[in-house]
């Protein structure tokens, strides 16, 4: 675990400067403190531990590799491009890395199901996978829209022993399979855990998620040591919840010479109203448990989002970037879904790799960047995760109806 | 600015709930005024949320056709002016707290003096985080009123002791709508609150039947009706007053 956990000795650590807090209704206040409790007591516990770190390398397959993207590096002419594999865990993302510690967790709570949101379906995937692992029961709540976007992935957590409940509610997406997953929790929670997939919602569920994702940039900042023997001089990573995202700057956060970059989806564009960017468009607000930044409008009625990735729809954004945002540590970007889907389809022809259409919001930041950069600087940029349940949806975005 | 005390010690207190601008304006008013002088003691109106995380279909139904008419949070403030031409009933708001911090906590709380609304009920601000808002309220004479739940165990003590106005007691766990069955440990809990408190305690989530309403109104000082109510007012009937006005009397009539 990182050393520099942050502790929840006093109430205000609930809080990322302004941002955070537990803005949640009272039935789950009282297995809200619970759960946080719980981490606090496991989070330093040498059994917890082993348990985590055992199960990352032998059953999630880590360390993920950093990857020297050679051929991209040349192509694009400036800094040396090092590619972070979290595509290459189990499960095919970084989603596995938090939902074996939360499932660890909900197991010494003696909770026998979890209950998860999911976008893309890849954090769904990832927590039926464990489920499965742990003998525990499953549900997973997703829009009926991504149902429909990524039927592959609804598929495998339905093979993995999960229930699948499609949302029809509000735009039938991950805001809604959000508020769902939280409904669902206030009718049941003796037995249940809320498994939160993005460094999003109450406290402490975006402390555990920075906890547990922060592996990312433990290893990053370990392996590019080795081979450079230097810190990166920016870190990219795309940014839906942000869960990826902070594990990828976690480690760096306190290297002041480390210049930390979040991709969010502009979709068609920031200023079409048809986008997910929510740190360049959005405002203060209070919802989903957390004081952030929304996409809303003026009286506080919360956006309806649009973005090709279904991983990146969120009118939110997790508070602890709010806070990275407004202490201008992290810069927030914004890429439209036509450059995602020209890097998705340049890094499958330059590299080889065929990556999730979100980490590819990152790669289309790194393709401006990196040829304005010196030979001599490096970048590192997170891959959260592979991009086969993509293919058939990018397809269609190209004129091809492929059908998944 | 009306004291919700002083209504619920003169009798058990029927708190109707229905959704502001469900389906229009004009009718909402008319249905405030027909459930003040048909027996509610206290009206709550809603201010829709686009993501009501409490609230079951029923209501969720109400808040998109409020969406539908073009809801505003300027909206409800018309509504209860409005309806303060033709009735001085105590109202209290319920809404989510991302709606009050857009006004602005001291913008908002102003309006409601303005127009002698008594109290907010706020289902996602628990305890921890209802300082802010709780100060400004205060200030301005109008009550925030927490909700204790099921699960609430240790903390009705603590929330209990901080109460104004009155306590919302969510009789059963899960978001609103109507039920058959309630939690057993609804008489501990308003027990635990007598405790510590004389604030009153009104029961809500679930409840439809008259019987329900005599049964929970012995255990409390006032009983919230809501999806069974919106319900009606999605039927949409032409005679909706003339319902309206039935099911309160006999609601109230069963309180006793």
């Amino acid at each position: 675990m990182s050393e520099k956990l942050k502790t929840a000795s006093t109430p205000d650590d609930r809080y990322y400067g302004q941002f955070g807090g537990q803005f949640i209704p009272e039935t789950l206040m009282t297995e809200l403190q619970a759960v946080a409790q719980a981490y606090h007591r496991y989070r330093q516990d040498p059994d917890f531990l082993h348990d985590l770190h055992t199960l990352l390398r032998d059953y999630a397959n880590r360390p993920s590799l950093l990857y020297y993207a050679e051929r991209m590096t040349k192509d694009l002419g400036g800094a040396k491009i090092y590619l972070k594999r979290e595509d290459l865990n189990h499960t095919g993302a970084h989603k596995i890395n938090n939902v074996i510690g939360q499932a660890l967790i909900a197991k010494r709570m003696g909770k026998t199901r979890l209950i998860a949101e999911t976008g893309a379906g890849q954090h769904g995937v990832a927590t039926a996978t464990i489920a499965a692992l742990f003998g525990m029961d499953c549900e997973i709540y997703m829009g009926k829209l991504d149902t429909d976007r990524q039927r592959l992935n609804v598929y495998r957590m339905e093979l993995l022993g999960a229930k699948v409940h499609p949302v029809t509610t509000g735009s039938m997406v991950l805001k809604d399979a959000v508020n769902a997953a939280l409904q669902a929790w206030t009718q049941r929670v003796d037995d249940t855990f809320y498994v939160m997939g993005s460094a999003v919602g109450p406290y402490p569920f975006p402390q555990m998620v920075h906890d547990f994702q922060s592996v990312i940039s433990r290893e990053s900042k370990a392996q590019l040591q080795a081979v450079e023997h230097r810190l990166p001089d920016m870190v990219v990573a795309c940014v839906g919840g942000g869960s990826n995202a902070i594990g990828s700057f976690a480690q760096y956060i306190d290297d002041s010479s480390v210049q930390l970059i979040g991709c969010e989806a502009a979709g068609k564009g920031a200023n079409t109203g048809q986008t997910a960017a929510t740190i360049e468009k959005g405002t203060p607000g209070i919802f989903h448990g957390m004081k952030s930044l929304f996409l809303q409008n003026d009286d506080g009625q919360i956006d309806q989002v649009y973005s090709i990735s279904a991983g990146l729809d969120y009118p939110g954004v997790g508070p602890e970037h709010a806070q990275l945002a407004a202490l201008k540590r992290a810069t927030y970007v914004g890429i439209t879904d036509e450059e995602a889907v020209q890097a998705f389809e340049y890094i499958a022809k330059t590299e080889g790799i065929v990556a999730a259409i979100e980490s590819c919001h990152a790669l289309a930041y790194v393709m401006k960047v990196a040829p304005t950069m010196r030979p001599d600087q490096t970048i590192i940029c997170t891959l959260s995760g592979r991009g086969d349940k993509d293919v058939a949806a990018i397809a269609r975005y190209r004129g091809n109806d492929l059908h998944d | 600015m009306t004291n919700l005390k002083q209504v619920f010690d003169q009798q058990k207190v029927f708190m109707p709930f229905i959704v502001a601008d469900d389906p229009d304006v004009e009718t909402t008013v008319k249905s405030i005024v027909t459930l003040a002088e048909n027996g509610a003691d206290v009206v709550e109106l809603g201010l829709p949320f686009s993501d009501p995380v409490a609230d079951g279909p029923v209501i969720q139904a109400a808040d998109l056709r409020a969406f539908k008419a073009g809801v505003k949070t300027a909206t409800v403030f018309e509504i209860v002016e409005q309806a303060r031409a033709q009735t001085a009933v105590p109202i209290v708001l319920l809404t989510y707290v991302n709606l009050v911090y857009k006004y602005g906590y001291d913008a908002f709380c102003q309006r409601c003096q303005q127009l002698d609304i008594s109290g907010l009920v706020i289902p996602d601000l628990p305890l921890e985080e209802n300082a802010a808002l709780k100060a400004i309220a205060t200030s301005y004479d109008v009550a925030l009123v927490p909700l204790i739940a099921p699960t609430s165990g240790q903390r009705i003590a603590k929330i209990a002791a901080q109460a104004t106005g009155f306590i919302y007691v969510v009789s059963a766990m899960g978001v609103t709508g109507q039920r058959e069955q309630f939690s057993k440990q609804l008489a501990a809990t308003v027990a635990q609150i007598r405790a510590v408190t004389t604030v009153p305690v009104a029961i809500g989530f679930g409840i439809h039947s008259p019987q329900q309403a005599h049964e929970l109104g012995q255990l409390a000082d006032g009983i919230i009706i809501g999806s069974a109510i919106v319900k009606l007012m999605a039927a949409q009937p032409a005679d909706l007053q003339v319902q309206l006005a039935d099911y309160a009397q006999s609601i109230k009539q069963a309180l006793g």
